[in-house]
């Protein structure tokens, strides 16, 4: 497959030994992480296990206690305000709640990050927006609507095309199909997967959803007890003996049983 | 980068040949967008035209846009436009670029006389809505009353005493000292114009009139309307954007009655205490500036000022300070209920509240000055 050729072994996000803690409670220990150039990787957990806080701390949200995160290659606690600014230029990030500008309109949010970093005509601000929207399955009257006029499944659409807006080569996703209905989940599935392919995508994807690792996951790490046990295609997950990782993949939720029986 | 000429034109007869090259991406999407335009602007006569994109280096949305702008340029004045030479990487995002943007124009935007026409028109229902949604809460409070009335136990103490606290006990500081600001300033401005006329004295009358009827209430209603009103809309505001009141209402319980009312309550019993503390810390104010500046002794500053007032005027001020809190608390609520599901309508009701609360309270105050002129007090 050309997706697993381009994955090659260049790491765009390389995580060691990170640790991350609050008070006196430590979240990540340790944790080692790769991301490699052109793949969608899928990062599970148990539902406060610190997948978010990984992802926060990626993206400088949160400090880190020690460790090392490398993104393209240059460490990030040790670069510049404006290095850091740039390579900030080149990832997206959909927040779990869409965290849209709730007094701007859909294509105002759009060309924000757009009209703060480059300085482009109106006419051609935006021809983009609406051409970005029309990208991830939106009509143009969406536009002209505020975030607060939004269904669920548009809110998660419009914060994925503003994480676009930039065109990054990585994006971060934290639960981009939660709160979906299963139809628009997988539509969505859809949505990213035809993007990352589109736009030659880094995607790094904190999720609950089994049926988006089963579909559009090339490689699944997961969390456990503040570090990353298992990281691997879908194959080493279902094979790995590892208790958590067989309850979650082979539980009652999951297909892969019914998958079996079926063929 | 920059310096390879990312669009580059010869022609060959009625063929135009157009190299791209470089990077067309983000950073170079302000150059290049000039480039494409004069490009598809060109008048000579051509019959064909040929986009060699075999040179570019690297391709994003805002290079592939501006590549099927060119392209539909040509295409619209008839002439077809090939694009050769694209590197397969790309070929998927051109393609899909292709199909975006077709459907035409936004609706235009109305013209600007009327655009102003209906914001005025839109302002003045707002103003019918805002009596009508104020007149529909004065009403949705007395019902609400009503039942606590009847059913004591459904009344929430706890939440009451908690605003009480809040807008009561916390404001009396502040209270205090402007109060007893504007009671120095009213006793200084006094003396100093009244001296000429070696009318000193009278300035124990006028601060204690004054302070008494009128600025005691009103000093005390701003801050209050400035202070709580603005948090009460931006409470319920917030109660609103997170659904928490339609949750309430889910649960079978009266927003009003679980949250108006508690609140209003609350402020209708506080904003008379501060108004008594205020209008001592005033008086207190004006006798203490009397004295220093004005050279009044406090026993005659007193013994003058119980024969300058009366009860009546102490009765007047404190009277109206119910019925203010009253409508600050009635406009704050109305205001914060009335938020939509963004910051800035969060923002805008806050800011109406405050200024129609202070409003309504000069307004009540002019019709109480009226009524208490007619029957004499």
């Amino acid at each position: 497959m050309a997706k697993a050729a381009r994955a090659s072994a260049d790491a765009v996000i390389r995580v060691r030994d990170l640790t991350v803690g609050f008070g006196d409670h430590t979240v990540l220990k340790e944790a080692d992480l790769d991301v490699y150039r052109g793949e969608i990787l899928g990062f599970v957990g148990g539902s406060g296990s610190g997948k978010s806080v990984m992802l926060r701390t990626i993206i400088g949200l949160l400090p880190k206690r020690a460790g090392k995160i490398e993104v393209f290659g240059t460490d990030l606690s040790a670069v510049e305000e404006e290095e850091r600014q740039a390579i900030e230029r080149r990832w997206g990030v959909l927040f779990q709640n869409g965290a849209l500008f709730s007094s701007l309109t859909v294509l105002e949010n759009l060309q924000f990050p757009v009209r703060e970093y480059l300085d482009l005509s109106q006419r051609l601000l935006d021809e983009l927006a609406m051409a970005k929207l029309e990208m991830v399955g939106l009509g143009p009257d969406v536009g002209y609507k505020y975030p607060s006029e939004l269904s669920g499944g548009m809110t998660k659409r419009v914060a994925l095309a503003r994480a676009l807006a930039l065109d990054p080569e990585i994006v971060f996703l934290d639960e981009p199909t939660s709160g979906l209905d299963p139809i628009g989940a997988g539509d969505f599935d859809n949505l990213i997967s035809t993007l990352q392919r589109t736009l030659g995508l880094t995607v790094f994807m904190v999720t609950h959803d089994l049926d988006s690792l089963h579909t559009v996951c090339d490689r699944i790490a997961v969390l456990v007890d503040g570090k990353v046990i298992e990281q691997g295609p879908m194959e080493t997950m279902l094979a790995s003996q590892h208790p958590w990782l067989k309850s979650y993949f082979h539980g009652k939720r999951s297909r892969v049983n019914e998958k079996r029986r079926g063929g | 980068m920059s310096e390879t000429e990312l669009l580059k034109s010869t022609t060959d007869g009625e063929r135009l040949m157009l190299a791209a090259a470089g990077a067309w991406t983000a950073e170079h999407a302000r150059e290049l967008e000039p480039l494409i335009d004069e490009q598809s602007r060109q008048r000579r006569a051509i019959r064909r035209v040929d986009i060699d994109m075999g040179a570019v280096e690297k391709l994003d949305t805002f290079g592939a846009w501006l590549l099927e702008r060119l392209v539909r340029a040509w295409k619209g004045r008839g002439i077809d436009a090939k694009v050769v030479r694209l590197s397969d990487d790309y070929r998927v995002l051109v393609d899909e670029v292709r199909g975006v943007n077709l459907k035409g124009e936004p609706p235009p935007a109305m013209p600007p006389f009327e655009m102003a026409m209906a914001s005025i028109g839109r302002a003045t229902a707002e103003i019918g809505h805002a009596c009508l949604a104020m007149a529909h809460m004065l009403g949705a409070v007395t019902a609400a009353l009503a039942r606590v009335t009847v059913k004591p136990a459904a009344f929430r103490l706890t939440s009451m005493v908690h605003h009480l606290d809040d807008v009561g006990w916390r404001a009396v500081p502040i209270v205090l000292l402007i109060t007893f600001l504007i009671g120095c300033i009213i006793a200084q401005q006094g003396i100093f114009h009244f001296r000429k006329f070696g009318a000193d004295i009278f300035v124990v009358d006028m601060v204690g009139i004054l302070v008494l009827r009128e600025i005691g209430v009103l000093i005390v209603c701003v801050m209050v309307a400035g202070r709580s009103g603005s948090a009460y809309t931006a409470e319920l505001g917030a109660m609103k954007m997170r659904e928490e009141i339609d949750a309430l209402r889910t649960m079978g319980f009266d927003p009003i009655e679980v949250l108006v009312l508690p609140r209003v309550i609350a402020l209708i019993i506080a904003v008379p205490v501060l108004t008594f503390i205020g209008s001592m810390a005033a008086l207190y104010g004006g006798g203490l500036v009397a004295w220093l500046y004005g050279g009044i002794d406090p026993d005659i500053f007193l013994s003058r000022l119980k024969e300058a007032i009366s009860i009546e005027h102490f009765k007047v001020g404190l009277i109206k300070a119910p019925f203010m809190a009253l409508v600050i608390g009635v406009v704050a609520c109305v205001q914060g209920l009335e938020v939509k599901g963004s910051a800035e309508s969060l923002g805008q009701q806050t800011t109406a509240s405050v200024v129609q609360s202070i409003f309504l309270v000069i307004v009540l105050d002019g019709i109480f000055a009226m009524f208490f002129a007619s029957i004499g007090m």
